[in-house]
């Protein structure tokens, strides 16, 4: 009969048969769903031993009186060397922007640090990879100005002098405090070889006034990081030197802050492949979170996979910048430089951890450790305010500038550095200004300590029009964070972004699960669920009433 | 004279309750991918509450199938006989203890409006969040700039996952407005209810009925 073959099929389909039949059918769901598995790519060796031992070249058996003698013994060999660099934005500090047409580079950019370069050489270009840069005469083409050894020194000893446009220091200095000595060149010579942090970091990580101060992703906290800050240069992670991200081509090295590769598609290429690119996925692929092995895990590996589309890897896997106990400045406010004291000496005041707050030189600066980066959509294009543009100074203006937006397909979520603060414009003409702060006249700002003069001589050096007016305006520079790293573990996890008041709680123009909503759909649902329980409760009270009354008349 | 009867067969009684189990599990963690709460955390919540959704699939995929094979959905079709006496008993009869206007027996075992809100349920609620959430859940296949939005698909499977709350909530409390508060629970749970109708038909009638809607 019916009802038994019923209570037969019951008893013959226990619980956990169900269970097993359900988990398998998920499982394949999933599975129909999924991503093919992208690897994490295995952990390079020590790096290639090299096939020449510099010290047994018979060229460098000998002292060298500076640092263009020793070039020109690089080339003896290296013939193609200097053409190569001189090719390079590390020589040229100009960019001709392929997008936007913009001519760029440290040459002519106005940042919010020390504003520029070209009026200021001496100093700024000390971290020119070059020999003498400290005027417009400065020879672009000559090979023997090339400085191969601040890039391939390996002994640590290599110090160019401070403050003379990146010339070999010659005497004992002390920089900030910090003795340095004069190198012994024919040492340094012997010992050449590949590019590391070291080396890399000796500029890099001292831009904007020192260390960490500049991007809030380098400073020398990446020599020795543990996992936790950088999980690729920590020696207990992968132990890679910058070059194995920002690989080389004739000395073109791959990574550019002002063409970002803010999306890229092509992952790993072809096997063997070495790509000409930084990015992420250039090892890691366009799909590299694994998938695991049981059902939960491989919904999760494919629903990161399918966030790679839309937010850069650096947004979920760099939770704070300046993590490494090095602080970046976070506001620099020029309009407050200049204050004495009462017996007409400059001030200099630092914060508890030592870092400069203010000095009359420079004004008030802020800074930041562990800091949570701001979050903009950025199609890799940064367009840059220049001294020929016109601002409005009635709000903060961009440094630098990008697009991007949800419906871009080619525009990601990336972490930025938003450095804010205050500086120099032409109120009158409204442009951004150049200025001349470094130098041994009396115009220049760390001299004479008054800006019309300052701006007046940088302007007229740039052939650019200045009303003679100075004003303050409020500007900002947006910085892309995209080192330290973090141990997957140490991700941003889901919540972090969404949620009513996460991180992304600023970008606006999609639909964010855990974030957004319909308020009216919410209120109005809300509003019924409660009637619901109104009536229910006044239901139970009129039941347990006359149920009482019942009784009682019982 | 009282006799038992089986209501609900084991095989119902296994379809009713892991369908129970999911839907609450999908409400809970629903809710907190909706962002109304923190209480998983949202990266276990929308995992949870994708895989009880695909279980919850599978659940509906065997029941769409025992429902049709055993011609059981004719026990949602919808009727206004008796609706008036059932809706005439929640708002005022019960208070005074009168007994329910509707005697369930296997062949129909939910009163008009029980089975109206049941059927309201299975073809307008369900639906909506089996599509909507079929679509949310491959939105990265087709949302891709100029593809589906995510906005309407989420809002429309929030607003239905508010009807399935609205109906879990009445439900569950429907579930004690028994001759006793815990009489229609237990038979749920034991699938065997007390008549005390003479006239039942017993149950191995309803079988051959449903027999013959296969």
């Amino acid at each position: 009969m019916m009802h038994d073959n019923i209570d037969a099929v019951a008893s013959w389909t226990p619980t956990n048969i169900v269970a097993q039949l359900l988990g398998g059918l998920s499982w394949v769901l999933i599975m129909s769903l999924a991503a093919p598995v992208q690897a994490t790519p295995e952990i390079l060796a020590a790096v290639d031993p090299p096939t020449a031992d510099h010290s047994q070249f018979e060229q460098l058996q000998r002292d060298f009186a500076n640092g263009r003698e020793v070039t020109r013994a690089c080339l003896d060999c290296h013939t193609e060397a200097g053409k190569q660099v001189r090719a390079s934005i590390h020589w040229r500090w100009e960019y001709r922007h392929p997008q936007t047409g913009q001519l760029l580079g440290k040459q002519h950019v106005v940042n919010s640090f020390c504003n520029n370069v070209t009026t200021n050489l001496g100093r700024c270009t000390a971290c020119h990879a070059g020999y003498g840069w400290d005027g417009p005469d400065f020879d672009f083409s000559d090979d023997s100005r090339v400085d191969c050894l601040v890039c391939h020194d390996t002994t640590g000893t290599y110090e160019k002098s401070p403050k003379r446009a990146g010339r070999v220091l010659q005497e004992p200095v002390k920089v900030h405090g910090h003795p340095l000595q004069p190198p012994d060149l024919g040492k340094v010579a012997r010992n050449v070889g590949p590019t590391s942090s070291e080396t890399c970091g000796s500029c890099h990580f001292f831009g904007g006034g020192g260390n960490g101060s500049k991007h809030g992703d380098l400073d020398t906290s990446l020599l020795d990081p543990p996992p936790a800050l950088d999980v690729h240069m920590s020696d207990a992670g992968a132990g890679l030197e910058c070059s194995d991200c920002h690989v080389e081509r004739a000395h073109q090295i791959a990574g550019s802050r002002y063409q970002v590769a803010a999306h890229d598609r092509k992952g790993t290429g072809a096997p063997g492949q070495r790509r000409y690119a930084a990015t992420c996925a250039s090892c890691h692929g366009v799909e590299p979170h694994a998938l695991g092995s049981d059902p939960a895990a491989l919904y999760q590996g494919a629903k990161l996979n399918a966030h790679v589309d839309r937010i850069a890897c650096q947004t979920c896997h760099i939770p704070a910048m300046a993590r490494g106990g090095v602080a970046t400045k976070t506001w620099w406010d020029w309009s407050k430089a200049g204050r004495l004291d009462a017996d007409g000496n400059p001030i200099k005041r630092h914060d508890a951890d030592g870092n400069l707050t203010y000095w009359t030189r420079w004004g008030e600066i802020e800074w930041g450790e562990d800091i949570e980066p701001d979050y903009r959509w950025f199609d890799g294009t940064m367009r840059y305010t220049l001294p020929d543009q016109t601002i409005d100074s009635s709000q903060s203006v961009p440094i630098n500038r990008f697009a991007g937006h949800h419906d871009d397909p080619d525009a990601r979520i990336w972490p930025f550095k938003m450095m804010r603060g205050k500086q120099p414009y032409d109120p009158v003409k409204d442009r951004l200004v150049y200025m001349q702060l470094f130098g041994k006249t009396e115009q220049a700002y760390w001299q004479g300590l008054e800006w019309q003069p300052a701006i007046a001589s940088a302007m007229e050096a740039a052939g650019l029009p200045f009303s003679g007016e100075v004003g303050f305006t409020e500007t900002r520079m947006a910085w892309p964070i995209t080192h330290m790293v973090a141990p997957a573990e140490e991700a941003l996890a889901c919540g972090d972004c969404h949620a009513r008041e996460g991180r992304m709680a600023e970008l606006t123009g999609f639909y964010l699960p855990g974030r957004d909503s319909d308020p009216r759909l919410d209120r109005w649902a809300q509003l019924a669920l409660g009637a619901a329980l109104l009536a229910i409760g006044v239901h139970i009270g009129l039941r347990i009433l006359f149920h009482r009354r019942r009784r009682y008349a019982e | 004279m009282t006799r038992t009867v089986v209501m609900f067969t084991g095989l119902e009684r296994l379809w009713h309750w892991s369908q129970a189990l999911l839907i609450i599990l999908l409400l809970l963690t629903g809710f907190e991918v909706h962002g109304s709460y923190s209480l998983l955390g949202f990266g276990t919540a929308a995992t949870l509450h994708v895989l009880a959704a695909l279980a919850l699939i599978v659940v509906w995929i065997f029941a769409i199938f025992w429902h049709l094979a055993t011609g059981e959905w004719r026990q949602y079709a919808p009727t206004t006989r008796g609706l008036a006496a059932v809706v005439r008993f929640y708002l005022y009869g019960m208070f005074r203890g009168e007994s329910h206007p509707f005697n369930p027996r296997p062949k129909r075992k939910h009163n008009p409006l029980q089975a109206a809100s049941y059927l309201l349920f299975g073809v307008v609620i369900s639906p909506l969040l089996w599509i909507t959430g079929l679509l949310y859940l491959g939105i990265d296949l087709w949302s891709a700039p100029a593809g589906l939005p995510l906005a309407p698909v989420a809002l429309i499977h929030v607003a239905a996952a508010y009807g399935a709350a609205l109906f879990l909530l009445v439900h569950v409390y429907m579930i004690t407005t028994g001759r006793t508060p815990t009489t229609h629970l237990k038979t749920m749970i034991t699938g065997r209810e007390e008549s005390d109708e003479a006239a039942r038909q017993p149950s191995q009638a309803v079988s051959s009925q449903a027999r013959r809607g296969l």
